[in-house]
């Protein structure tokens, strides 16, 4: 296993769910109960020092029991090492900590990917849509359950008919 | 003379809370006032609003409005195939669509694990310098109108004009170029291309001293730059900026030198860094990476090895294009290609690129299908837009079209 990947584990016994390396990335899930304390313990520790912010992404996968995966990606200047932490979410409850204390970056991606996802985040100073309109009722647009085309005002008329080109 | 409005002046007379007896001096009733600017501001380079909380003239508080040029391009990636994503990219950051090209070809070069012929590096480590210079050029001239000084403008976009008809010359395009293909790029170019360019690199060196004397002899326009939208290195490495944004402020993050790819490693070139983290400091990078971006298409010229410009990868790559009518097999995995897409091994990658803006980033997510699953774009105008309410606080109205300068923004990124 990836030495950080061993650290995290050492550190968060509880916490640490499985290490992928692959194609030179390295992924690690953790429970999300403990997501906040896992990226405290990237930021704050000297060996880790992980203080750069590069993206907080998204995935749906609707089959499986936990829904939503929450993706966070961080980049060490000075070790020049990148590593993404993912933790899963329920549908039913897809709440996790905010990262807004730790990294102010956060703040608008987390937005994103409550309007892209509709996955909340707790302790966020200000999660409003950002992309999307402010009243914006037909959900989360990448879910997988929103089609990516015949939904809108365009299909009331008549004359398109069935057949799009 | 009495002033005509003076008898209707508000005049309030503020009790002192701590002591609420004794009279204090009369001071003028001031609140808060809050202004929209955008969605149409010419400034904007697009179209966004921003709310500003305003104390008189200085700025309290900014709120950046997004999403009026969202165009779901991250839903429809998950509907086309691999290559039919590669002129969606076109339209993330138009000023610099040879940059979106190339960060989506390598991400996905990445995901598939492939390796390019030499040639092929060489000619998009070319191609995506020349693209800095246009991006720069751009947001030179633009800069400098937005805060009034117009003259460079027409001296930046003259030179600007020079590579559009470059790359028209190229793939057909000026802006929207889709000239990276997953796996190399579309056309080699001609030995006309080659001596243009040369004869650019030795054009243009004087030229960029010229807008140099342009700005640094315009009072106005320095003082308008220097000390406007500081922020600390700590401060920018915490919001996560990127590109000329964060080096002005010290930190010397460039991916190329970090993590070398293309022929990036090919060559000698070096990383301008600022000091004060200024718009100044922001600006001098950029004029320091066009002469660095010259420094490197000298060299990759000079050495330009031979050979393919496309890897053969039959399952992937397209085969060249004057064999799709006249073999059988070419035509066979042209169609495969264009209509089923190649299917990418199960995993999930991240490929960040340095573009002029700032590290442009894919984040794709394959479950095996000929589609992505899942791809996100780290677009670098997006993260900056979340430092602007910190970085705008405490400045002038004025100053506000130089903070949404500084970070040479451009809405069809941000929005995607």
């Amino acid at each position: 296993m990836h030495p950080v990947a061993e650290k995290i584990q050492q550190a968060f016994p509880e916490a640490f769910r499985q290490a992928v390396e692959w194609r030179g990335d390295l992924a690690v899930q953790v429970a999300r109960e403990h997501l906040h304390a896992v990226c405290r313990y990237l930021h704050d520790d000297p060996g880790m020092d992980y203080d750069y912010i590069v993206h907080v992404s998204s995935v749906d996968w609707p089959d499986q029991p936990e829904r939503f995966e929450v993706v966070y990606e961080f980049y060490s200047i000075r070790r020049r090492a990148r590593i993404r932490v993912k933790a899963r979410v329920p549908e039913d409850d897809c709440v996790v900590d905010s990262m807004t204390d730790i990294w102010k970056g956060a703040d608008f991606m987390e937005r994103e990917v409550y309007d892209m996802m509709g996955i909340r985040f707790r302790n966020h100073p200000n999660l409003v849509r950002i992309l999307m309109p402010d009243d914006y009722p037909e959900g989360f647009p990448l879910r997988k359950d929103f089609p990516v085309r015949g939904k809108g005002w365009r299909d009331t008329f008549p004359f398109l008919g069935e057949k799009t080109i | 003379m009495k002033h005509p409005l003076e008898d209707q002046r508000t005049t309030v007379y503020k009790v002192d809370p701590e002591h609420p007896e004794s009279p204090s001096l009369p001071t003028l009733r001031t609140e808060e006032m809050m202004l929209n600017m955008g969605p149409q501001h010419p400034s904007t380079h697009g179209v966004l609003k921003v709310v500003l909380a305003l104390e008189g003239e200085r700025i309290v508080k900014a709120i950046p409005v997004l999403g009026f040029l969202h165009r779901g391009v991250e839903k429809l990636a998950e509907d086309g195939t691999y290559q039919q994503f590669i002129p969606h990219t076109d339209r993330l950051d138009y000023i610099c669509a040879m940059y979106n090209n190339f960060a989506y070809c390598r991400a996905v070069e990445k995901l598939m694990d492939m390796k390019l012929p030499p040639r092929a590096e060489y000619l998009r480590t070319i191609v995506a310098e020349v693209q800095r210079i246009i991006g720069h050029l751009f947001w030179l001239g633009t800069q400098a109108l937005d805060i009034g000084a117009m003259t460079v403008f027409f001296y930046t976009f003259r030179d600007r004009e020079i590579l559009l008809d470059f790359f028209d010359e190229l793939c057909g395009a000026r802006l929207t170029t889709s000239w990276y293909r997953i796996g190399g790029v579309e056309r080699d170019f001609t030995p006309d291309l080659i001596e243009k360019l040369r004869r650019f690199v030795d054009y243009f060196p004087p030229k960029i001293d010229e807008y140099v004397t342009f700005l640094e002899t315009n009072r106005i326009w320095l003082a308008r730059t220097k000390g406007v939208a500081v922020i600390s290195a700590e401060d920018a490495i915490n919001f996560g900026l990127s590109g000329p944004t964060l080096r002005g402020s010290g930190v010397d993050y460039d991916l190329r030198k970090f993590e070398p790819y293309a022929a990036y490693g090919e060559c000698e070139w070096s990383v301008p860094v600022g000091k004060n983290g200024d718009t100044y400091d922001r600006y001098w990078i950029r004029i320091e990476e066009m002469r660095e971006s010259l420094k490197m298409v000298r060299q990759l010229l000079a050495k330009l090895p031979d050979g393919p410009v496309m890897a053969s990868v039959p399952s992937v790559t397209l085969p060249p294009k004057d064999k799709v009518f006249n073999d059988l097999a070419s035509m066979i995995q042209q169609f495969k290609l264009f209509s089923l897409g190649f299917p990418a091994p199960k995993g999930e990658i991240y490929c960040g690129t340095e573009a002029a803006k700032g590290e442009l980033g894919f984040y794709i997510v394959s479950n095996g299908e000929g589609k992505p699953y899942r791809l996100k774009i780290r677009a670098p105008s997006f993260i900056h837009m979340g430092a602007f309410d910190y970085m705008a606080r405490g400045y002038m109205i004025a100053d506000i079209v130089t903070i949404f300068g500084t970070y040479d923004i451009v809405m069809g990124e941000c929005d995607r």
